[in-house]
């Protein structure tokens, strides 16, 4: 049920929320190597008074615009920008401000032929370096690698009715139950809703829509997201850079749940890595 | 005369052999298949083989030191599709030997120390999920605090689904690794196998220092099937295979099973940097490596599991006993 509101073609965009939060917004457009991938936008603009850089899957909303953006599925050449975009924000030093929605990365042959395994790769690679502050939003449908590419961040934002899963109810069930009517069931056991990912310290925050949907009152929606964001940026600002990297490799190093008899409950392992209590 | 007869039947029955190969059909001997390293004898296809196998042609005889065997997955999403999480993983257990999808430990490849990361596709497709993405995440630390060479053969089917949201994470810890890694300029060479594939080969598998892939080996993000039934796009020839993907500048080389071994410890010597050890050192005789680098590779591969163990046990870092003047990469030192 929560991955229709999430895919609800009236659902605000990453071009919406740039629309309500961002002043000023220049996009920036290529890959600097061979071309533009209208499934990923991104740009400069100034964020409740400071300048920012954002990246974003956008999806389109009319059945035109969906073509134009390939409904959100980005190729090699959209990573391999929005690679290029953090670079650009790293040597300025601004903030980055990543929004998902995407249903994954496009599967193509070209695409696949022309590195999407290694695109995604780096933009993760590229977003892990950063010594500026990244805050990532879940705004819609969270697909696979594809979206992951973009959601390498200090803290992990989630919209109340988006949706982020390692791979869609339907192919999971495809595989896993050996046919695709089981979507429902998979959905259940992939627990891909916000409040569940919470749980699983996934994201760092949950933001709550408005009555029936983001789609129902937009602004409001942005607002909150902003208020969201801003504070998460506040947060942020009080790390030093060199830490902020340390520090998001470190929240990354964490998440996974596994028992292991050598280790003592709740000790550090190795050389200074966390180690979650034994459970 | 019917006793003729019968004996004339028995010689025109063809022989049947042995062990037929998956790709060219021909036949051979099991004996013969394992001593050309699990490579058909008449046309070169590579058969997948497990992690054990693999660190016995990969890594210098006897100098494999398992670490952090122990270490299981835990069921973060009380997963249930037509069986619950824990039966498969038990039953991969069973079927492989193995605790999970990948092996770990130090070794020395033709006299070079490192630590060898080693996913196994017969368990769970060599799925990552928790478990896979925490070990590599130790071996990178081990590696890059150590200034050791990390290498990984990686073959797998992507992220392990029943891990949910956690599996899909493990993509990103894996490229946090790779940022320790590189970070700390220890060499990273990764080594893909059939099929290397999904999360992983869009993960750490492809931000090596050197990545390289066995032949025959399909590598693929998305693969070939969900690509007809989404895009219904016409598959060029050999999509998707090591030869391909080395023709489009995705891979550093395609190198044969057989030389794997003399190939990524010349790797590892080179982006060691320095001056070029002596052959004589690691070269192999009769009796085994009894070159003094091969000796002295052995032994800090030795001395830094035993390290490793304890460090771990112990929950803080404290220098590993001087392996006695045993430096990897500089024998004249």
């Amino acid at each position: 049920m929560t991955v229709e509101i999430a895919r609800h073609k009236e659902r605000p965009r990453t071009r919406d929320y740039i629309g309500y939060l961002i002043d000023g917004f220049e996009e920036l457009k290529g890959d600097r190597l061979r071309a533009e991938d209208p499934a990923i936008v991104g740009g400069l603009g100034w964020f409740r008074g400071r300048a920012v850089l954002v990246v974003g899957h956008q999806k389109g909303r009319t059945l035109d615009e969906q073509t134009v953006h390939n409904f959100g599925m980005a190729k090699p050449e959209g990573y391999r920008k929005a690679q290029r975009l953090f670079t650009l924000a790293e040597r300025h030093g601004l903030p980055v401000l990543t929004f998902v929605d995407t249903p994954g990365a496009y599967p193509g042959v070209a695409a696949e032929e022309g590195g999407q395994a290694r695109a995604i790769a780096e933009s993760m690679l590229g977003m892990a370096r950063l010594s500026v502050p990244v805050v990532a939003s879940i705004i819609g449908e969270g697909g696979s690698g594809g979206a992951l590419a973009l959601a390498v961040a200090d803290r992990v934002l989630m919209l109340e009715n988006a949706t982020y899963s390692v791979i869609t109810p339907e192919g999971c069930a495809a595989i896993l139950w050996r046919d695709a009517d089981f979507a429902p069931q998979a959905a259940e056991a992939l627990k891909p809703t916000a409040s569940q990912l919470l749980e699983l310290l996934a994201v760092e925050a949950v933001v709550d829509e408005p009555r029936g949907g983001a789609h129902h009152n937009p602004e409001l929606a942005a607002q909150r997201l902003g208020d969201a964001i801003a504070q998460a940026l506040a947060e942020l600002d009080q790390i030093p850079p060199q830490e902020r990297r340390l520090q998001r490799r470190e929240r990354f190093r964490r998440l996974g749940r596994w028992s292991d008899p050598e280790q003592p409950p709740g000790s550090y392992s190795l050389f200074g890595g966390y180690a979650p209590p034994a459970e | 005369m019917n006793v003729t007869v019968q004996i004339e039947r028995r010689h025109n029955e063809p022989v049947r052999p042995e062990w037929l190969c998956p790709s060219c059909h021909q036949g051979a001997r099991h004996s013969e298949v394992r001593a050309n390293l699990m490579v058909c004898p008449h046309c070169g296809h590579h058969l997948r083989i497990g992690a054990r196998e693999r660190i016995g042609q990969l890594a210098d005889d006897g100098t494999f030191r398992e670490l952090w065997s122990m270490v299981t997955t835990l069921d973060p999403l009380g997963f249930v599709d037509l069986e619950t999480y824990p039966e498969r993983v038990r039953e991969a257990q069973a079927k492989t030997g193995l605790q999970e999808a990948i092996v770990t430990g130090t070794a020395s490849i033709d006299a070079t120390p490192c630590v060898l990361a080693v996913m196994d596709f017969g368990f769970m497709g060599g799925s990552m999920g928790s478990v896979v993405g925490e070990k590599l995440w130790r071996s990178a630390e081990l590696a890059s605090g150590e200034d050791l060479p990390l290498v990984a053969v990686c073959t797998s089917g992507g992220a392990r689904m029943q891990e949910g949201i956690m599996s899909l994470m493990q993509m990103a810890k894996t490229s946090c690794a790779v940022d320790l890694i590189n970070e700390a300029s220890s060499p990273f060479v990764t080594i893909l196998a059939d099929p290397c594939t999904g999360g992983v080969v869009a993960s750490f598998a492809t931000l090596a220092d050197i990545c390289i892939a066995e032949p025959g080996a399909r590598l693929y993000f998305t693969g070939p099937r969900v690509i007809q039934q989404t895009t219904h796009e016409e598959l060029p020839p050999g999509f998707s295979t090591a030869e391909r993907n080395l023709e489009l500048g995705h891979l550093d080389a395609v190198v044969p099973r057989k030389d794997l071994r003399a190939r990524v410890g010349n790797y590892l010597r080179l982006l060691g940097g320095g001056e070029e050890p002596d052959r004589g050192e690691t070269a192999e005789d009769g009796a085994g490596r009894t070159g003094r680098l091969a000796q002295a590779a052995a032994e800090r591969a030795r001395t830094l599991a035993t390290y490793a163990r304890r460090s771990l046990v112990r929950g803080d870092r404290e220098a590993p006993e001087p392996p006695e003047e045993a430096p990897a990469r500089e024998p004249e030192a």
